[in-house]
């Protein structure tokens, strides 16, 4: 057996549980040094990854494979980032408990699973471990009640999504006598298996992994959870299980039932269109930057969902492309609110930031270019991953999809800007207390890699162009 | 590498972001680091201006193609190369650029007194995007400076400008965003057809009538919106009015010329019969600008809302040109956007030294400033004149040419658009005869001093540039002569070709 691909999912495992021991055993706060152990565990497992083998082993349920690397090291950097944006909140905000970090590991975990699954049954255990961590996350400010209530909410509504996920799972094994990737492909490559049934049991497994990405009509947890999750919480479900979640959903969309293209296209280009407009209008009339984001998130997998629905390995290389700009940008932009704080409170209003390019020119700045990317505006790395995601849609011949979704980028625009006019054109706001030091480091790589990835996007590209050739052949 | 041995244009496009980043380094009290950084503009532009020279001197005149064309590899997998150059056609508006942005930072000088690092490093920025959205000979490269210039001109107005410069920010950016996404659609469209976004590699591809049609609305929503044309004109009004006296000679100057450029490098080289068969409609719609613009103009009361709406009719008469598709009617065209950016430009510092004295731009809180300002009446005079038109002044050339050009065309074209050059001789003399004649009514006025040296030095090239470009037009229309010609020759062939196509199909 070719147990040796799994190594890197093995040890950060087993260094998960090393954390957790020594955070109990030590008796003092040790919230900062395993913090940093965590992202120690993740630098070993990245380099894991980096010298690991692919192959597909443990009896077709996991698979390594350029395409899963690609997105594993993604979901690591996003994961790092994370912590470190949650460091000095945490320390304010009395939140600063050891297990804090561990659960991040432990999702991540669940997230590379997600990308490395090669089965339906690999699949669900990879999607229960990171959801199972966040929900505790979600909650993790316990004497919140926001916190508390958004905890409880995406629980309930992520069991009912499991729920979906898992009556899909079963109908789609009905049908096709398999849960492995690879045999369900074949049975499917003869036109005459495929049934209504299984056309519903894919359909439940969309609505599933819909809700996991939070796309339309599976949003409506998106704007109370991100709005009642402490913010570092926020930062990291914004980035890391997004695009493990949407990962997987390319991959799943595109192996096994890649011949299905035809039955599923019409309801990713839906949900995608719909994602993207919702994205657009609704967050215009919110005063609150997190749920400002949490809509902005819902259009940008609106914009990611555009690639899937081409259904061609130029629309997974968009996806990959956009997620890498996805992540430096939300980390940035998040670590940005994150260290919005007054008189040692945490504000969320947007019109805390008014003339913040007076009192903090630098954060004003940077926050300026990753809403820029957001909005997509050139040369920032929004632009970049936009611009291949709607190559592949131009390339199907998916031309409402693109025009639509290039009216949403424009309406959406507007809401982008309206955060720079606050910052930039309105008064002065009270300034914020100190940058702490680790808000600055990922706000400041973000800013920068946004600003320069446009020069040096060749290499990430060609990582791209193979890892989708990996599903692709 | 280029013949000269450097890359030129890359230097130029991206030496204003050497500007800025010295700029950014600047540490110490407000005044000093105001001080400096005003200084470390005004140097960093000047000596892209000088570089720029090299262009003037080095261009082969007689050469139609691109020159001083750098390529250099950037997404492979897209088969995207990041590549510059210039024809007869841009390099005209580079060396526009380089010798606006210093008179620009002197226009400033004492304008802008608030953030004036943030200003000159906005400045500096929107540099580098106009020249390199001039030399770019790649379509997503041109794309990417053509989009960028919307963030420094965003925040130019938004921060400096005046009591309605949210409303006017927020329409300027969204307008021509929504314009160019169509257009980045359209790229696209192209970039599957053709596998490649290179300029000179799409003039040679030849796309199905149907496609240009798309093609051609799609470009359409994003250079009319930048030129702009009615109906999409409203912004331009809002965003003059409210921007600093700066922002308002670059828009007027440079930025609606990347629109008609737009025009002349994509829409009618790559896309000659849709460009053919919508002619009629870009006619229509120009007579329109030209005529009722010029009426709106006659009737304002803000003296940069009257010179925004000329812009208007003046841009009306340059997209006549483009579309009348002949020798004469494109040097036309180029020529009048060459003399309506300078003229235009300098129109805007005319009104731009009054409302640093008096802080209004009321028409009628002005009159008789003939006997406290006599040079300022006379540089006004100079520059009202050239448009209106007068012979020997810049405006001339341009606007004779597009009206030989549109004869060719339709003599009812030619009659409608020299309509416009008569309302404008109206509403270009009436606002100076309210502002400069008359007697000294107001209290203020009477105290209000003649143009300083710092002025007359902003004044003094755009004075000789007027003169010249008047007197010895050849030394300009020399540079775009023969790209101009093999423009036609190459749009006729094109034409031709489908009318042979249609011919054999029936």
């Amino acid at each position: 057996m070719n147990w040796t691909i799994a190594i890197p999912e093995i040890v950060l495992a087993l260094l998960g549980m090393a954390i957790l021991i020594f955070g109990v055993l030590r008796k003092q706060d040790s919230f900062h040094l395993c913090s940093m152990l965590t992202i120690g565990a993740f630098v070993v497992t990245a380099a894991l990854l980096l010298g690991g083998d692919s192959g597909l082993g443990y009896h077709g349920q996991f698979q390594a494979d350029p395409y899963a690397l690609f997105v594993k090291l993604l979901v690591l950097a996003a994961s790092a980032l994370g912590i470190i944006i949650s460091l000095d909140f945490n320390e304010h905000e009395n939140l600063k408990r050891f297990e804090f970090p561990v659960l991040i590991l432990y999702a991540t975990i669940g997230m590379m699973v997600m990308a490395s699954s090669s089965n339906l049954m690999s699949l669900y255990m990879g999607v229960e471990l990171n959801s199972l961590a966040i929900y505790v996350l979600a909650a993790f400010a316990r004497d919140d009640l926001r916190s508390s209530e958004a905890g409880l909410k995406y629980f309930v509504l992520g069991a009912l999504a499991s729920g979906l996920l898992l009556y899909g799972i079963s109908l789609v094994y009905g049908f096709t006598g398999s849960t492995g990737f690879a045999q369900i492909a074949s049975v499917l490559a003869d036109p005459s298996k495929v049934s209504q049934g299984l056309v519903v049991g894919v359909v439940f497994m969309v609505c599933g992994l819909a809700f996991k990405v939070s796309a339309v009509p599976f949003h409506m947890w998106t704007p109370d959870v991100y709005e009642g999750a402490p913010t570092p919480v926020t930062a990291f479900m914004a980035s890391a299980p997004k695009i493990a979640a949407m990962a997987l959903f390319a991959r799943v969309m595109t192996s096994p039932f890649g011949h299905l293209l035809a039955q599923w296209q019409s309801v990713l280009v839906l949900i995608s269109i719909f994602s993207m407009i919702l994205g657009a209008f609704a967050a215009m009339g919110q005063g609150n930057i997190k749920r400002l984001m949490a809509y902005s998130s819902i259009g940008h997998m609106g914009y990611l969902l555009v690639g899937l629905a081409a259904g061609t390995q130029i629309g997974l290389r968009g996806i990959l492309v956009y997620m890498v700009s996805y992540v430096f940008t939300n980390a940035g932009m998040f670590a940005c609110i994150t260290g919005m704080r007054r008189g040692g409170r945490a504000v969320e209003r947007i019109a805390d930031l008014g003339g913040l390019s007076k009192t903090d020119p630098g954060m004003a700045a940077a926050l300026t270019i990753f809403l820029f990317s957001m909005a997509g505006i050139p040369p920032f790395a929004g632009f970049i991953g936009k611009y291949f995601v709607f190559v592949a849609a131009v390339n199907s011949g998916l031309w409402t999809l693109a025009i639509l979704g290039m009216a949403a980028s424009a309406v959406s625009a507007f809401y982008y800007i309206r955060i720079i006019k606050v910052m930039y054109f309105d008064a002065a706001a009270p300034a914020f207390d100190a940058r702490p030091a680790s808000i600055s480091i990922v706000a400041g790589l973000g800013a920068v890699f946004t600003t320069v990835f446009f020069i040096f996007p060749a290499g990430v590209i060609s990582a791209a162009e193979a890892a989708s050739k990996a599903i692709f052949g | 590498m280029t013949a000269l041995g450097f890359p030129l244009l890359s230097l130029l496009t991206f030496l204003p972001l050497v500007g800025v980043a010295i700029i950014l380094t600047l540490r110490g009290e407000e005044a000093a680091v105001a001080s400096n950084a005003r200084w470390t503009a005004l140097w960093t532009s000047l000596v892209i201006f000088v570089l720029s020279l090299v262009l003037w001197q080095k261009f082969d005149r007689g050469n139609p193609g691109f020159q001083f064309v750098e390529s250099v590899a950037w997404i492979p997998q897209m088969g995207l190369t990041y590549k510059m150059g210039v024809d007869g056609i841009s390099v005209l508006f580079v060396l526009l650029s380089t010798l606006l942005t210093p008179l620009c930072i002197l226009a400033s000088w004492e304008a802008i007194t608030t953030r004036v690092r943030d200003y000159m490093i906005a400045f500096l920025v929107l540099e580098t995007m106009m020249i390199g959205s001039f030399c770019a000979l790649d379509f997503l490269v041109f794309y990417m400076f053509f989009e960028g210039v919307l963030i420094p001109m965003y925040l130019i107005i938004g921060i400096w400008g005046g009591p309605r410069r949210v409303y006017s920010a927020f329409k300027f950016f969204l307008y021509t965003l929504a314009g160019s996404l169509l257009m980045l659609l359209a790229l696209l469209a192209m970039w599957n057809y053709a596998g490649s976004t290179d300029v000179s590699v799409l003039m040679h591809t030849t796309f199905p009538p149907a496609m240009q049609t798309w093609l051609f609305l799609a470009f359409f929503a994003s250079f009319a919106v930048k030129v702009p044309m009615w109906p999409v004109h409203t912004w331009l009004p809002d965003a003059h009015v409210e921007a600093p006296t700066a922002g308002s000679v670059i828009l007027a100057g440079v930025l609606l010329k990347m629109g008609a450029y737009g025009f002349l490098r994509f829409s009618v080289p790559m896309l000659p019969q849709a460009a053919a068969e919508f002619a009629p409609l870009v006619f229509a719609l120009s007579v329109i600008a030209v005529i009722y613009t010029s009426l709106v103009a006659l009737a304002q009361k803000d003296m940069k809302k009257l010179i925004a709406y000329s812009s208007v009719a003046h841009m009306g008469i340059v997209t006549i040109g483009i579309f009348t598709f002949n020798a004469q009617g494109l040097s036309g065209a180029l020529f009048q956007m060459l003399s309506h950016g300078v003229v235009a430009g300098a129109l805007f510092l005319c009104v731009g030294v009054v409302y640093d004295r008096i802080h209004t731009r009321e028409i009628v809180r002005y009159g008789g400033l003939a006997k406290r300002m006599p040079s300022y009446a006379l540089v006004f005079m100079l520059f009202t004149m050239a448009s209106i038109g007068l012979p020997g002044t810049a405006g001339f050339a341009g606007e004779i040419l597009v009206l030989i050009g549109s004869f060719k065309v339709n003599i009812w074209l030619a009659f409608l658009g020299g309509t416009g050059m008569i309302l404008g001789a109206c509403y270009a003399l009436y606002l100076y005869r309210r502002i400069i004649f008359g007697s000294l009514t107001h209290a203020d006025l009477k105290m209000i001093l003649d143009l300083s040296p710092r002025e007359i030095l902003i004044f003094a090239p755009l004075v000789v540039l007027t003169l010249w470009m008047g007197v010895y037009p050849s030394s300009f229309t020399d540079f775009f002569d023969a790209t101009v010609g093999a423009m036609v020759d190459h749009h006729q062939a094109a034409l031709a070709a489908t009318t042979k196509l249609a011919g054999v199909l029936r």
